[in-house]
């Protein structure tokens, strides 16, 4: 079984994806290179752009089952329509329409069992992606890319944890950001979560979001606070009243945001960054090797 | 011809309402008429798909035109396979009453 970590932030912006890719690198050259990078924020997947010898080994399509609605044995009673909690279904009787708007249902199966009739049977319908990235491994990153349109980002999550390497020693999930169903979807799996967030009020106010779902989901979890230095410190003083561990403090480096922005995250990491990125990584394999 | 006009409130003293799938009331006119009727919109809080339902009451009502400040996609979809003509206007300090006087003229 592998160990897997989820890198949340509630807010976006704060991190996640640079402490991702950079904790994943470390790993891969200081530790071992059995550990796979898994890009979860399907909606906005950028892992790859850091990654620029990647090349693609695999790719395949995901489908959602979504009804469609047989206009001639359709009775127009409305009864499908009732039962769509998503309002992807339109009913018009008096113009004998029915149909399923793909783009809004959630296959939750509801309107066939509310059929009578028989007029209704799902169909695949595809809502984005997989692909999967190799470095020389050949289980280096996956990464999950949902259409535009779709609401479905949990779908591809799930099949991104379905089809990760299982002979991998540790899976990173880099996570969407906010606190809903993705992010939910992306953590259950998670055997430790690291929530990046920055010293500031809004930094602090998701933070505190998701450390409350942490709790609620019962996770093992720590905080690394990135753009250190900057803002104020409030966020250290909530981390000290919370009780929870701060993994590692990754400062503010005006010319190190100036790389990432031209995609050279991995290159002339400074030392003091690198530091962080080596300790959280040594804090990871301790507790692999606890729990 | 019947017109659906978005509405803030009831009563034709009411200002128009930008909004279509979420608008709080509907006014429906009938040019043939001259009469007035205004209904609550009943998916105003929906958490998705306000616009398509809307359209399905629309057609429902056997209505030709309707005036709004914007028309979602799936709205704009839907209101033109069914050939309702859409007439946006983006003036949220009009009553109902001069819109409708205004058309009349």
């Amino acid at each position: 079984m592998s160990y897997k970590i989820a890198v949340c932030s509630g807010k976006g912006g704060t991190g996640k994806t640079t402490v991702a890719v950079n904790l994943f690198s470390t790993i891969q050259t200081k530790w071992t290179k059995n550990v796979q990078l898994i890009d979860c924020d399907v909606e906005e997947p950028n892992d790859l752009l850091f990654f620029k010898d990647a090349k693609v080994i695999n790719r395949s399509i995901v489908n959602q089952l979504v009804p469609v609605i047989d206009e001639s044995q359709c009775t127009f009673c409305g009864k499908c329509e009732e039962y769509c909690e998503f309002n992807a279904i339109s009913i018009i009787p008096s113009v004998k329409y029915a149909s399923v708007d793909p783009n809004m249902c959630h296959s939750c199966g509801a309107c066939l069992h509310a059929c009578k009739f028989g007029a209704i049977q799902e169909h695949q319908h595809p809502i984005g992606e997989l692909t999967s990235f190799s470095r020389g491994n050949q289980m280096d990153i996956l990464e999950g890319s949902l259409k535009i349109g779709s609401p479905m980002q949990t779908k591809i999550i799930k099949d991104l944890k379905a089809n990760a390497c299982d002979e991998s020693d540790i899976l990173i999930y880099d996570a969407p950001p906010g606190t809903s169903c993705p992010v939910v979807e992306t953590v259950s799996a998670a055997d430790f979560v690291i929530l990046v967030t920055e010293p500031t009020p809004f930094g602090l106010y998701d933070l505190r979001l998701t450390v409350d779902l942490m709790k609620e989901m019962q996770k093992d979890f720590g905080i690394v606070v990135n753009k250190a230095g900057m803002g104020d410190r409030e966020v250290y003083a909530y981390i000290k009243e919370e009780d929870i561990e701060l993994l590692a403090e990754i400062p503010f480096n005006r010319e190190y945001a100036g790389q990432y922005a031209q995609g050279k995250l991995l290159s002339d990491v400074p030392p003091l960054i690198e530091q962080e990125y080596l300790k959280l990584a040594i804090y990871l394999k301790n507790r692999m090797s606890h729990d | 011809m019947k017109t659906i006009i978005t509405a803030t409130g009831k009563g034709e003293e009411k200002l128009f309402d930008l909004r279509f799938g979420r608008a709080a009331w509907f006014c429906i006119y009938d040019d043939a008429t001259d009469n007035m009727e205004f209904f609550e919109n009943k998916h105003v809080d929906a958490p998705s798909g306000a616009g398509g339902k809307v359209v399905e009451e629309v057609v429902e009502l056997g209505v030709s035109r309707v005036i709004s400040g914007d028309f979602g996609p799936k709205a704009k979809d839907l209101l033109e396979k069914f050939d309702i003509q859409m007439v946006i206007l983006k003036d949220d300090r009009k009553t109902i009453k001069e819109i409708v006087e205004n058309f009349k003229s």
